[in-house]
């Protein structure tokens, strides 16, 4: 044996992950199509947001999906009434999506349609506060849910997942009347965690907010195919 | 985390010819406003590597503090969960994050065979 060497290598070890997020993103940008990486715990809503988000923006938009799930496609079966592609990605044990998974889902996707007729791909992550907001996947946009059912102190609690996120959704708030939840210190959390977040309140029972959500969509497609 | 730290050891050992070399110690930065647990991610890399060329190999984690700059006075702090990340001079939103999102390899210790 000989004396032990030490290797400054100062190297990340998401680098493998960053790494493949980059050459996605190259390729969604070749494709003219804008990413966003929707995220939120178990059950916040992001599959019926999508539900009704789709009805209208496959109107205005050629729309897909990427379904992240860890064991079933019930999720993706759902989308697929709405008639647009909808790629299933089962993640096994792992609970996040990671930017090789969305690699492998872009190439089926490529399978169903030509990518270049689209304008918006959405890929709903596995259903965790936590991973996904460390896994870049080569979306352009972090868009994070949280429910109203979760407590006022989830940013706090979750502070890399809010504090990534571009856009954070408040759901379910047509249950603001039924529930002791305080929804100012809720958005005084967010804004403290991440200023820079954009905050939409919307629902997905009486539809409150989903013009706003709409919009905001539309503005970031806009701009990035004017870009 | 794990096994993107595996991939990049293997990654690595590729390079220096993994055969013949021993390693002794992955050195690892790891920022505490991420979402790794330190003694979570020794554990998980300790079963996973058992049997492996890894095996051996011990991990040590500097753990690198949460800092932030205010955005109103530019002073640094350490932001914290019960203030709501505020600095604690002007009682300023998070803004700048200074330091704690480090995830690294900063280095590994080996010897050659």
């Amino acid at each position: 044996m000989h004396l032990p060497i030490s290797d400054k290598i100062e190297l990340n070890i998401l680098h493998k992950n960053s790494h493949q997020a980059e050459k996605n993103k190259i390729k969604f940008n070749n494709y003219n199509l804008l990413c966003l990486n929707i995220m939120s715990s178990p059950g916040a809503g992001k599959t019926r947001l999508l539900e009704i988000t789709l009805e209208d923006l496959s109107k205005k938009f050629h729309s897909a999906v990427l379904e992240g799930d860890m064991t079933t496609n019930l999720d993706a079966a759902r989308l697929e009434k709405l008639n647009i592609p909808v790629v299933p990605i089962t993640t096994g044990r792992a609970c996040h999506l990671d930017a090789n998974m969305v690699s492998g889902g872009l190439k089926l996707l490529e399978k169903k349609i030509n990518p270049d007729l689209l304008d918006i791909l959405l890929v709903e992550n596995v259903g965790n506060l936590v991973c996904p907001a460390e896994f870049e996947i080569g979306e352009h946009f972090k868009v994070a849910l949280l429910s109203i059912t979760e407590g006022e102190d989830k940013p706090l609690k979750y502070p890399i997942m809010f504090r990534e996120a571009d856009l954070i959704l408040i759901t379910k708030v047509d249950l603001l009347p039924h529930l002791n939840f305080d929804i100012k210190e809720l958005k005084s959390n967010i804004a403290s965690t991440n200023p820079k977040a954009d905050v939409i309140e919307i629902s997905s029972i009486t539809k409150s907010g989903f013009d706003l959500w709409q919009d905001w969509i539309s503005k970031k497609i806009l701009k990035f195919k004017n870009n | 985390m794990t096994k993107c730290l595996i991939l990049s050891m293997e990654e690595w050992a590729e390079k220096k010819n993994k055969k013949k070399i021993v390693v002794e110690k992955i050195n690892l930065k790891i920022g505490e406003f991420t979402c790794v647990e330190p003694i979570s991610l020794i554990n998980t890399f300790n079963a996973a590597v058992l049997g492996s060329w890894l095996d051996s190999s011990e991990i040590t984690i500097e753990t690198i503090p949460f800092e932030g700059k205010c955005s109103k006075c530019n002073r640094l702090y350490f932001p914290k969960k019960e203030n709501g990340y505020k600095s604690p001079c002007c009682n300023f939103n998070l803004e700048e994050i200074i330091s704690g999102r480090e995830l690294k390899i900063a280095s590994i210790d080996f010897k050659e065979k």
